[in-house]
């Protein structure tokens, strides 16, 4: 299924192409009315925390997409964007002769100047050239960042950060923003406003160059652009973007710490978008949903989860390159040739056994977990709401039958799902 | 002076471990074009594989029999994973290298749980071997240096003198010629992946007792080795000596000698606000070399890209 | 164990803003500490021992309230102060009251400043931080607000007590200061400058130096110049594999006066140390000896161990949370309404708990007042040693009441 997406194996760029899609209105009218009902079906304050965190990695996101999908740039520092961003807004915050004056929802732009500012700086010599070059200085400078972070204490405040009070700034309409669900919708704007800008970008003859220079560098420069500026460009785009997105989080977390330059965020970034696909400019959108319920709630659930995130991760980068958006835009020549229908029912017959599986080799890999490393005595153990002893044998035989029926009935659905998928991609009467 | 020595020989001992980790890493770059991300884990594998195997045969049998299964593991990664993901490009190959990276390090958790494991040094080499002006050099440092010079003496002469190290040489620079030779290209591919992780495994084995064996040693050691070399020139061996050298010594020096941004900055001709505590620039004028120690490879790194992207002794740019 | 896998994210989310519903016959602590990552091991022993406490010298003593039991809810922060604050309103979320935390100071300062702020802003569902081990003397001082206690003794009093045991040793001319750069390494070196200045003048500090933290490989060099400073004795706030990397170099680089440490015990690092440590590792630190003077300490310990035979009972300071909560909720006759449970709560003497001594929840800035001991690194009999290896801390020297005069700088806001 992968060969879809790879359209010629030396050109691994190929597999990187932005979608050729265009998106129309009604798709950001759609996202908008989503985003203003969400708080209403999820009214809790920790779900509308959990949405705002994952607003904000979208931006961050899709900022980091316009370098490694669009730009073709591996950056393993881009958090010290975003941070210095963040850092900025936290300190503007807290000059209160000008924060009194300053309604909080402009304070992001401020966070996208930061880092903007850093990005024309760094920008200058890393986009000299793509490539290993470039990753190792976003590396080293990266490192460098987050070094200086607990060294010069009088900007990054230390260990500890620096942290401000978001309701100190001038009341926007009568709005104090003391409330999570305040801040939702001023999160929720900018994340409608950012996307639709880097949208627009990536349309303009700047984002399409930038295209480009990331396919093939040298016939760019040959029709008289030089790639070196189209890089730097789209870097300090980008950099503005993840600016905006730290200016968000200092506005929800009213703190900012190392945490937010250091390299597990910069390596955490680019997880998200590459689960999602950095093909599409959706799939980091999808990837962070998908990242952020694994972090934040399956984190809750089992102390395992950075074991399952990596095996999906891993999975992903070996079976589906293009990430979940590529998985999902595959089908898109079904659907035009109106055959998608066709898929389900295989889809179905493959899938459900499949989930089985997935939940069986869990619930395995759980056990022996609870077995290894539970205390002694404490031979209970809860899972899918069940509570058994996981000393005993049923429990082994129960779990181990399931995954392997399971895994049959997934084996047995296979050939008839490719044959299905052949047929639906096929146009009527056409040969594959 | 005699302090002068005894940095010589830790700055050794360091540099030489980070050689080992980085000549099998620069290998593997040069001829696949792929940082591998999970090299450090690799030397992760092998501390703790060796810290296993010596609770049955001692440290001797781990020290054999580690780098061995941490070899057939990254070979394995390579047939299996690697190879698959080779089609889509280098990027995707880095991120699978990324994704085993943090795999890796749940992996060792879930087996042998988030503690350091006591892995200690064998009996036979807990003694100082010789001491200078009342600082003393354990034997099994000693034993590390002699470890190191002997793989690199070996390496060089496999990739020099034998047949086999002139096909992986030749493969370096012209992969396509040398398949249309005859040969079989994805299995030195694989050889020299496995080659390359089992000396990462050597290392881990080694340094396992000293550094100490946790979870989170391939993370501490993680991006050092890319910094040299990067630093070294990727594909270069000698380079890789060098540059793990240059670093052992710099980081070592930084660490044993206070050097004060102060007494800098002051000969630069800046005069030093007073009161310092209330400047805005108070932390740059604090700041002394063992603080900045092990950041300053970093710096050396973005110096050297900027200025000579092929590094100090690469054939071609990164 | 509170592994309940739940796949489906729609189904996850929706359970988790349900489950706030349910248990309501509990009261439920929030544990907002590491429990994956590389912090994780502390992390997951501290819940074991909160769990336990709240089992043992709780819920089997009856409860509180009449009947009401403590439920411990964990909260996976992975040390990240993002990560932290998601998980706090999590747990507000979910009805619960008292929020307990300890690892890192970074951490504690985000959670009592977003605290200070929920409550302000919403003052219908008010939380108390009950810090149990972050010692950075702000979070008393500058920092301090009328929602967090601290129950472990902070960085300047342990270092006021630790200075009090160097000063009368009078072998000890020379002293080598050596931390993690961050603000508590810092803290720690100031302290011990000033204090050691005012009570040992004749004192020389012949280095007083910081190095990255969670950085360094090799703690060589370091321990060379320990060596080539001639101190007599060396004072540390590290912690975790830098502790152990930097203890381990000094030792072995042949130097044999005392290291002077905050966190030199449990989770692997007394069985790493071993032998070497012995009669050179020296800790201060609040709790009990080893074994405990109280046969019920005792009996506690041994329940403990047999339960988590690879665990710690490390942090003797988590009793005195749980049965001081426990006290507070009983005397103000509420659960729900922590305004009077603080009331309660500052200003209480708790003199009958597990461990020997009396405490004392100072008023002004929330510090608890307590003993404060130097332990030494020594052999242990099981089951009281550290990491089932035979060595473990035993009380040298004893500071009581420690800084019960110290000067705080708090200024607090009371609802």
């Amino acid at each position: 299924m992968t060969d879809d997406i790879t359209t010629d194996p030396t050109r691994p760029s190929q597999r990187m192409r932005a979608g050729s899609m265009v998106i129309g209105k009604l798709p950001w009218i759609l996202a908008a009315l989503f985003l203003i009902i969400l708080p209403v079906i999820f009214p809790s304050n920790s779900a509308i925390t959990i949405m705002n965190q994952m607003s904000i990695t979208m931006v961050f996101a899709l900022a980091y997409n316009m370098l490694l999908g669009q730009g073709g740039m591996l950056s393993f520092g881009h958090a010290v964007y975003m941070g210095v961003g963040g850092f900025a807004c936290v300190h503007l915050m807290n000059v209160a002769g000008f924060f009194d004056y300053l309604p909080l929802p402009f304070l992001p732009l401020f966070g996208g100047l930061g880092g903007m500012a850093l990005a024309i700086i760094v920008g200058s010599f890393s986009t000299r050239s793509a490539g290993t070059i470039f990753a190792m200085i976003s590396l080293g400078i990266g490192e460098l960042v987050a070094a200086c972070s607990v060294i010069i204490v009088v900007f990054f405040g230390g260990e500890e950060g620096v942290s401000a009070d978001r309701t100190l700034g001038m009341p926007f309409f009568g709005i104090e923003f003391l409330y999570q669900r305040e801040v939702y919708y001023l999160i929720a704007f900018w994340l409608l406003l950012s996307a639709i800008l880097m949208y627009l970008f990536s349309r303009t003859p700047m984002g399409r160059m930038a295209n480009a220079v990331r396919d093939n560098p040298e016939r760019a420069e040959f029709l008289g652009y030089s790639s070196r500026w189209v890089r730097f460009y789209s870097f300090v785009v980008s950099g503005f973007f993840a600016g905006v997105a730290g200016g968000l989080f200092a506005i929800n977390y009213e703190i900012l710490t190392e945490e937010n330059l250091n390299l597990t965020t910069s390596g955490t970034i680019l997880l998200v978008t590459f689960l999602g696909g950095v093909g599409h400019f959706f799939g980091p959108i999808i990837g962070t949903v998908v990242f952020t319920l694994v972090q934040t709630v399956l984190s809750l659930e089992t102390e395992l989860w950075g074991f399952y995130a990596g095996l999906l991760f891993l999975a992903t980068v070996m079976f589906f390159p293009g990430g979940i958006a590529g998985l999902i835009m595959m089908h898109a020549p079904a659907i035009r040739l109106g055959k998608a229908g066709r898929l389900i029912m295989p889809y179905l017959i493959c899938f459900v056994p499949a989930f089985f599986a997935v939940l069986g080799v869990a619930a395995l890999i759980e056990m022996v977990f609870h077995v290894r490393h539970a205390s002694v005595g404490d031979e209970e153990m809860s899972l899918y709401w069940m509570t058994f002893d996981s000393h005993a044998l049923l429990p082994w035989v129960v779990a181990v039958a399931v995954t392997a029926v399971a895994l049959a009935l997934t084996r047995r659905a296979a050939p008839a799902l490719r044959a299905a998928w052949n047929d639906a991609n096929t146009p009527e009467g056409g040969s594959a | 002076m005699e302090l002068i020595f005894v940095n010589l020989i830790d700055g050794l001992v360091t540099g030489l471990l980070l050689f080992m980790l980085s000549a099998g890493l620069t290998l593997i770059f040069s001829m696949m074009g792929v940082l591998n991300f999970a090299h450090a884990s690799f030397y992760m594998l092998g501390a703790y594989f060796g810290y296993q195997i010596s609770l049955y045969t001692g440290f001797w049998g781990g020290l054999v029999l580690a780098p061995i299964i941490v070899g057939v593991a990254g070979a394995g990664v390579e047939r299996y994973g690697l190879r698959r993901v080779h089609q889509y490009g280098h990027v995707p190959e880095l991120i699978f290298t990324f994704g085993l990276a943090l795999l890796i390090e749940e992996i060792v958790q879930f087996i042998w749980g988030k503690n350091q494991v006591s892995y200690g040094i064998p009996e036979v080499l807990q003694f100082t071997a010789f001491s200078i002006a009342g600082n003393s050099i354990p034997a099994y440092k000693v034993f590390m240096i002699f470890i190191s010079v002997a793989i690199f003496l070996g390496l060089l002469y496999v990739l020099t003198r034998t047949r086999i190290g002139m096909i992986i040489q030749a493969a370096l620079s012209y992969p396509k010629t040398v398949e249309a030779l005859g040969h079989n290209v994805p299995l030195v591919f694989m050889g020299v992946f496995g080659a390359g992780t089992a000396l990462a495994g050597v290392a881990g084995v080694i340094a396992g007792p000293v550094l100490g064996t946790f979870p989170g040693m391939a993370f501490v050691l993680g991006s050092i080795i890319f910094v040299t070399i990067v630093i070294g020139g990727l594909g270069s061996l000698w380079g890789a000596l060098i540059a793990s050298l240059l670093i052992g010594w710099i980081t070592t020096f930084a660490k044993s000698y206070n050097l004060e941004m102060a007494d800098l900055l002051t000969a630069l001709g800046f005069e030093k606000p007073e009161p310092i505590w209330d400047s805005a620039w108070r932390d740059l004028w604090t700041v002394t070399s063992p603080q900045i120690a092990d950041i300053l490879p970093y710096m050396l790194m973005v110096l050297i890209l900027i200025f000579r992207p092929r590094g100090l002794f690469g054939k071609r740019d990164v | 164990m509170r592994t309940s896998l739940r796949l489906g994210a729609a189904t996850a989310l929706t359970l988790l803003i349900t489950a706030s519903a349910a248990y309501a016959e509990n009261i439920k602590i929030a544990y907002i500490d590491p429990l994956s990552g590389p912090f994780a091991a502390t992390g997951t022993n501290g819940l074991h021992q909160y769990e336990f406490a709240a089992e043992k010298l709780v819920n089997e003593e009856g409860g509180v309230l009449g009947g009401m039991n403590f439920e411990i809810v964990a909260f996976d922060n992975k040390i990240s102060p993002k990560e932290s604050l998601i998980q706090l309103q999590v747990a507000i979320d979910q009805g619960i009251r008292y929020i307990v935390q300890g690892n890192s100071s970074g951490v504690a300062n985000a959670l009592t400043d977003a605290i200070e702020k929920h409550n302000r802003r919403n003052p219908d569902n008010r939380v108390l931080f009950l810090n149990y081990s972050a010692v950075d003397p702000a979070l008393t001082n500058d920092k301090c607000n009328f929602w967090h206690f601290r129950f472990d003794a902070h960085a300047d009093i342990k270092m006021d007590a630790l200075t009090d045991v160097i000063a009368e040793n009078e072998d000890i001319k020379k002293v080598y200061i050596i931390g993690q750069d961050y603000s508590f390494g810092k803290a720690v070196a100031a302290a011990a400058v000033s204090f050691l200045g005012e009570k040992r003048p004749d004192i020389e500090i012949v280095g007083n130096e910081l190095h990255p933290i969670g950085k360094v490989k090799d703690f060589t060099p370091y321990a060379r110049k320990v060596t080539a400073s001639e101190a007599d004795a060396v004072i540390t706030g590290n912690w975790g594999a830098d502790m152990l990397g930097l203890g381990k170099s000094i030792i072995e680089n042949g130097f044999d006066g005392p290291i002077y440490t905050y966190y030199a015990a449990a989770d692997g690092i007394t069985a790493a140390f071993g032998e070497s440590g012995k009669g050179t590792l020296k800790l201060v630190a609040e709790g009990g000896d080893n074994p405990p003077d109280k046969e019920k300490a005792q009996e506690y310990i041994r329940a403990f161990k047999e339960k988590y035979p690879d665990g710690n009972l490390s942090q003797s300071r988590i009793t005195n949370v749980v049965e001081m909560l426990a006290q507070a909720i009983n005397e103000a006759g509420t659960a729900d309404d922590v305004v009077a449970v603080a009331n309660k709560l500052e200003g209480m003497t708790f003199s009958d708990g597990l461990w020997s001594g009396e405490l004392y929840m100072r008023p002004q800035d929330h510090q608890l007042i307590q003993d404060v001991h130097i332990y030494g690194h020594t052999d242990v009999e099981a089951p009281f040693d550290f990491d089932n290896s035979g060595y473990g801390l035993k009380i040298e020297d004893t500071i009581t009441n420690a800084s019960a005069d110290i000067d705080t700088t708090c200024e607090m806001e009371r609802p």
